[in-house]
């Protein structure tokens, strides 16, 4: 009852006092940067998250050239493009997944099936896994068993040591020497 | 805070504490200042400093430095600057800029002397810290906006009004987190240095009192 009185009221856009809805524009500022600063703890998550898997979008233009106080409207412009960012950064993280859980199908394939899978290669960076490596296709004893159709999924051994460029640093300066 | 740290530290001199215009502290709750004077000169950082550094640099990895922005205090200062409408991945908080820079120059370099002692201080804490010369300081540090008129000191051009800066007695002396005025930074001819924690929401008080004893206690030792 006491909103249908009100309601020709709400039509004028100035008059909102009047309704007991007064607006204290000082708590609306303190619970933007409330929403500002969760916003941020979600996006500097997401950004950990996906760093090294995918890239997300994470930039936000600065609204001011200098620190100041931000008045309501610019508090909400920074508020919806953190969450617009993080809405983005979501999606790219789910497509990542998407993208890397194909190719751990795909790799299952490869090994059940080899020759459907000539030449595939698919790398652990593909699969979202850390360090060196992949899955190659390979035929083999090479060119024999191409045409004989022996197909094998080889794993790499991983990432070079680092034994491995010390020794070619010493072969170089060895031949430098002689 | 001066006595809770003396308590807590026997730390003399004990550390000082700001004002924020009661304007600006009520839209930012937790904002605040506070400063440690030191008698020390500029310089070449002694070798403690210096391998003070290079075992930093042994302690910080890339790893960290993606992940630092999740830790509390990082992450406070970076919510800050949104609120004040500054970009955190244009202009660096300063523990994000030393992480940059450590990832970049291979190490922390060594700057000398006061640089060397706040960044120390800087890494180890998180805590926004800069340095003054004190005997150019009028009374008592404050953070406020700036009025119609008024300038950084050597700075071309006024302030745009409502400028957030960190201000002595009598005038601005630097941008908060931002550019400082001439000749109240540190130079060749200072004997004393204010070294000043700029604490904001999120960021505990100890933390602001462990990093400015850091920082005053490496200076005093050089």
């Amino acid at each position: 009852m006491t909103t249908l009185l009100k309601m020709p009221a709400l039509l004028k856009r100035d008059d909102l006092a009047g309704l007991g809805t007064g607006v204290d524009e000082g708590q609306a500022r303190l619970e933007l940067r409330r929403q500002i600063g969760r916003l941020e703890g979600e996006l500097s998550q997401l950004f950990g998250e996906a760093f090294g898997h995918t890239e997300v979008p994470h930039r936000i233009e600065a609204i001011s050239v200098a620190p100041r106080v931000l008045d309501l409207g610019e508090l909400e412009a920074v508020r919806d493009r953190l969450a617009d960012r993080i809405a983005e950064a979501r999606q790219a993280l789910v497509e990542r997944r998407r993208l890397e859980n194909g190719n751990r199908e795909l790799v299952e394939r490869m090994l059940a099936a080899p020759q459907d899978f000539k030449w595939v290669r698919v790398s652990r960076q593909d699969l979202g896994l850390k360090g060196c490596g992949h899955w190659h296709s390979r035929p083999r004893l090479g060119p024999i068993g191409m045409l004989m159709g022996w197909w094998r999924v080889k794993v790499s051994s991983g990432c070079p040591l680092f034994g491995r460029l010390a020794a070619v640093d010493h072969q170089v300066q060895t031949s430098f020497r002689t | 805070m001066a006595d809770a740290a003396v308590q807590r530290m026997g730390w003399d001199p004990a550390p000082r504490q700001g004002w924020v215009a009661p304007h600006i502290a009520s839209e930012f709750p937790g904002l605040g200042i506070a400063w440690v004077e030191v008698d020390a000169k500029p310089g070449r950082s002694p070798e403690p400093v210096r391998s003070r550094l290079r075992e930093l640099s042994d302690r910080t990895y890339g790893a960290q430095a993606i992940h630092l922005r999740e830790r509390p205090i990082p992450w406070a200062y970076r919510v800050f600057y949104r609120q004040i409408g500054l970009d955190p991945d244009r202009t660096r908080t300063p523990v994000e800029q030393m992480t940059l820079d450590r990832l970049h120059d291979g190490g922390f370099t060594t700057r000398g002397l006061p640089e060397d002692a706040l960044n120390i201080a800087i890494v180890e804490t998180g805590v926004a810290l800069r340095a003054f010369d004190a005997d150019r300081l009028a009374g008592q540090l404050c953070i406020r906006d700036s009025a119609p008129g008024e300038s950084l000191p050597g700075a071309p051009g006024e302030l745009a009004s409502g400028t957030l800066t960190i201000a002595d007695g009598e005038r601005p002396i630097a941008l908060l987190f931002g550019a400082g005025g001439e000749g109240c930074g540190v130079e060749q001819t200072t004997e004393r240095l204010a070294v000043a924690a700029v604490q904001v929401k999120g960021v505990p008080q100890i933390a602001v009192e462990e990093a400015l004893w850091m920082a005053a206690s490496t200076l005093e030792a050089a």
